[in-house]
């Protein structure tokens, strides 16, 4: 039987031979790096919990990836994919069925080996109704995935476990995010032993395979992390300690760093103070900036006149002028003219979407029986800078005729508004922005793009549902093929550029990170703005003030 | 007494009742989903019907409403959506830094508001009266917001006195508690000011200066001990003055109480703990009067419990 074999496999059988298990692993560890020493993070929120099956918001997500691993994971700041508990993996032809060899040796935190058990024990964990997880949607396509849902099967069919070390997956459909699937938090995994001993308190007495073990959580104070000695990944991690420091306003937390009691502000740098920074030479020279799997955007309703008119959506999307509404929020974002951000495989460089061009829009509106505008409502939440936002797309649109009433709300009543058919005509996504749950173009789609979204509570507010696109998607997603990905992320592009002939969202702009860091902090720039580790990847980074 | 103080129980406990029945209605009432905030972007609408019927979100108000009022007797205030921990856990975990906080502000006000009382009333009419007046409509007025960053921004950046936020030593304690004081020293100033003159007027001090009394001892020995009692017995109104101050004073310092708990649970519209906070803040408040009221007629005989 054919199948497809990474080059990592390749390379793993090749350590094998040469009697060498982590040969990928050492290669990773930074050689200029220092062993030991304790950093200090600050967060104005609580951490809600560690329980890698729950924790579904930005502050926890990375932490709860040093306190556990998953098959999968990412190369450290990057978007490449790589095995990582699992030592390699082979895809059937026809894209349905995956099997993992495990790692030998990786042991929980407690000192038990990890064993495929307990890979397939996470997994029908996550998606068991009763752990309430947020992600349990992420494993659709595994076999017996409805009937775990439904509260019929206790454990996943499609799962089998091989031997200790190998585990099979079967899918229902060939799906090309498996993999990423298997490197989110949802699919790390947790020991049964402890789940069951903590029962719904897991999350604040987590136990995994991690980089870093919890040592201390006081509760509203302070969530400590220290070195996991027995972690596989030889020389990582390097940080002895990591200590995050709860209930701090980002503005204190600035003073703090500037002070030098703390090495970085986990909320970033103040916009009130954005400038200020920048200005100082010192202190930009510690800013690290990166881009994220972020757009910022304008729903129009498509099922709502006058936004049934796709003449009417276009007029909007050149009616916006998207350079005024960065400098708004200090060039903290680059202009969007497409769904996908810049750095998400199947952006198309070439495109060039709507350009700003008032006549036109105006000669739009007028095609579309509008000459002279009309009223409508533009949803935003209500903490700064999206109100401003709001105020700067209510004058574009009063420039070609569109009256727009803002309505400035609390975030869950915007999102309720966008998840009602006849809620909200125009809503700028601004606070509650789709950020990528992983690095794939498909993410982008599904949910707020696709007919699945676009149901009441859903997140596709736009109420976009075009069938064609969706067959589209799901004949993308059928390449599961990694030789294939180019291939695939031409399919992904051209499905974007149908939505936006389609028009139904006008991108706006792509948020920027800028992650500052204390002058002792060393490692590589793209450590401190890892896409998918915010806002640091704690494994890697190290200080420069020890030995 | 105790027919008055059984009165006053049974009212505590319908206004307690009351107070959870408006809030627990109007977080039901909220145009937003808590279901959806839990489960996220990502969630299939499976997995949020899942959700909220495990968290018996389906069920009509008058059922939630009973099942939570009957978990509130056997002292259970639910789960967080959000934090997923016990909500009891969560209050009772930073109940003591927020009672800390409380002690240091009384002692604040107390201090700055009764000197600068009795000082503006000994010298009635004069710059000095008129500045500390306008000194305490000041405090009164100001945000507590504006404050704390002040105080911080000078206290702590500028000169390093103080630690910048935080928990854990006096030093952390001092501008928290000044904060929070300089809004209620305000009040007591002005109290204090108003007692001391009526009691300077009284006919006894008339009788004391003309036995040759020196002004000190008149002042410290007479007058003050009766001018002090009512101001001192509104401390048990405070609390409701705090209850509100600690909110804004804990995220500006970063204080771990539960001010903080609540303005994070708002944001995040996590039911549970919002109702657990503000049932424990009126249990307070509540109780903070009814010690006022009782304590009252000890403390000044002219008042009568009736």
């Amino acid at each position: 039987m054919k199948k497809f074999l990474t080059s990592t496999v390749a390379v793993s059988a090749l350590a094998l031979m040469l009697g060498m298990t982590s040969v990928r692993a050492e290669d990773a560890v930074d050689p200029n790096a220092k062993q030991g020493g304790a950093i200090t993070i600050t967060y104005k929120d609580d951490v809600a919990t560690l329980d890698p099956a729950i924790g579904y918001d930005w502050q926890n997500w990375s932490m709860i990836k040093s306190l556990f691993d998953g098959l999968m994971d990412y190369e450290p700041g990057t978007t490449n994919l790589r095995p990582d508990l699992a030592e390699s993996y082979e895809i059937a032809p026809d894209g349905k069925a995956f099997t993992f060899k495990l790692r030998h040796g990786v042991k929980f935190h407690n000192g038990r080996e990890m064993t495929a058990d307990d890979v397939k024990y996470s997994l029908d964990r996550v998606t068991n109704p009763k752990t309430q997880s947020p992600g349990a949607g992420f494993f659709g396509s595994i076999k017996g995935y409805d009937d775990v849902a439904a509260g019929k099967a206790e454990g996943l069919a499609g799962v089998t476990v091989v031997d200790p070390y190998t585990i099979k997956f079967e899918l229902t459909r060939p799906d090309a995010t498996f993999l990423h699937v298997m490197a989110i938090n949802f699919a790390h995994v947790v020991p049964k032993e402890e789940v069951e001993k903590y029962g719904a308190d897991f999350g604040k007495h987590p136990v995994g395979t991690g980089a870093f073990k919890l040592a201390e959580w006081t509760l509203g104070q302070r969530v400590v992390f220290e070195r996991n000695p027995d972690y596989w990944h030889k020389g990582l991690p390097h940080l002895d300690k990591v200590s995050f420091e709860i209930g701090q306003e980002p503005i204190v937390a600035l003073l703090r760093l500037q002070k030098g009691e703390i090495d970085i502000p986990g909320d970033g740098i103040p916009p009130a103070k954005f400038q200020e920074v920048m200005a100082d030479p010192e202190q930009k020279a510690r800013v690290v900036e990166g881009g994220q799997l972020h757009t910022g955007y304008i729903t129009m309703n498509t099922t709502m006149a006058p936004f049934d008119n796709v003449k009417v959506r276009q007029a909007v999307n050149m009616a916006i002028n998207k350079d005024r509404v960065v400098q708004l929020i200090n060039n903290r974002a680059v202009p969007a003219n497409q769904p996908l951000p810049p750095s998400m495989p199947g952006y198309d460089k070439e495109f060039k979407g709507y350009p700003y061009d008032v006549a036109k829009a105006k000669a739009l509106l007028a095609e579309a029986g509008h000459p002279d505008g009309f009223d409508t409502q533009l949803f935003a939440m209500n903490t700064d800078p999206n109100p401003r936002i709001a105020q700067a797309i209510q004058q574009d649109l009063a420039a070609v005729g569109i009256k727009a009433s803002i309505q400035s709300l609390a975030q869950a009543n915007v999102i309720a508004a966008g998840g009602d058919k006849a809620g909200a005509p125009m809503i700028w996504s601004g606070g509650m922005a789709w950020i990528a749950d992983f690095p794939d173009p498909s993410n982008f789609y599904g949910p707020i793009l696709g007919c699945a979204g676009a149901v009441p509570g859903g997140w596709n507010w736009s109420w976009y549902c075009n069938k064609d696109l969706d067959a589209k998607a799901a004949e993308a997603d059928s390449v599961v093929d990694p030789a294939k990905s180019g291939e695939r992320a031409k399919m992904w592009s051209a499905i974007y550029g149908k939505i936006m002939e389609d028009a139904p969202w006008a991108p706006v702009f792509n948020e920027q990170r800028f992650t500052m860091k204390s002058a002792r902090m060393g490692g590589a720039d793209n450590l401190y703005v890892d896409p998918v580790h915010i806002p640091i990847n704690y494994d890697n980074v190290y200080v420069t003030d020890v030995q | 007494m105790i027919a008055y103080l059984g009165r006053r129980v049974i009212q505590s406990v319908l206004i307690l009742l009351g107070v959870s029945l408006i809030t627990f209605a109007l977080l039901y009432l909220l145009p937003a989903d808590p279901v959806r905030q839990i489960a996220g972007r990502s969630a299939t609408p499976e997995t949020v019907e899942n959700i909220r019927r495990q968290l018996g979100l389906d069920q009509p108000f008058a059922i939630q409403y009973w099942h939570y009022l009957t978990s509130l007797l056997s002292g259970d205030l639910g789960r967080s959506y959000i934090q997923r921990s016990e909500v009891t856990e969560l209050i009772v975990s930073r109940l003591p830094a927020s009672l800390l906080l409380m002690v240091g502000a009384i002692l604040c006000e107390l201090t700055i508001g009764l000197t600068m009382g009795l000082l503006a009333a000994v010298r009635r009419g004069t710059a000095t009266d008129q500045t500390l007046m306008v000194a305490s409509f000041v405090g009164v007025s100001a945000p507590q917001f504006v404050v704390g960053l002040l105080l911080l921004y000078v206290f702590a950046v500028r000169l390093g006195w103080f630690p910048i936020g935080g928990y854990g030593t006096w030093r952390h304690l001092v501008l928290p508690s000044l904060t929070m004081g300089i809004l209620g020293a305000g009040w007591y100033a002005r109290m204090m000011r108003s007692s001391m003159i009526d009691v300077l007027r009284q006919d006894y001090m008339r009788t004391a200066r003309a036995k040759g009394l020196a002004r000190g001892a008149i002042i410290f020995r007479h007058a003050l001990p009766n001018a002090i009692l009512p101001v001192v017995a509104m401390i048990g109104i405070d609390i409701g003055i705090f209850m509100g101050g600690i909110v804004v004073v804990e995220s500006v310092f970063g204080w771990p109480g539960i001010g903080q708990l609540a303005w994070q649970a708002i944001q995040r519209v996590d039911i549970p703990i919002i109702m657990g906070v503000t049932l424990v803040s009126a249990f307070a408040i509540v109780l903070g009067n009814l010690l006022a009221d009782t304590v009252a007629p000890f403390i000044d005989p002219r008042i009568k419990l009736r």
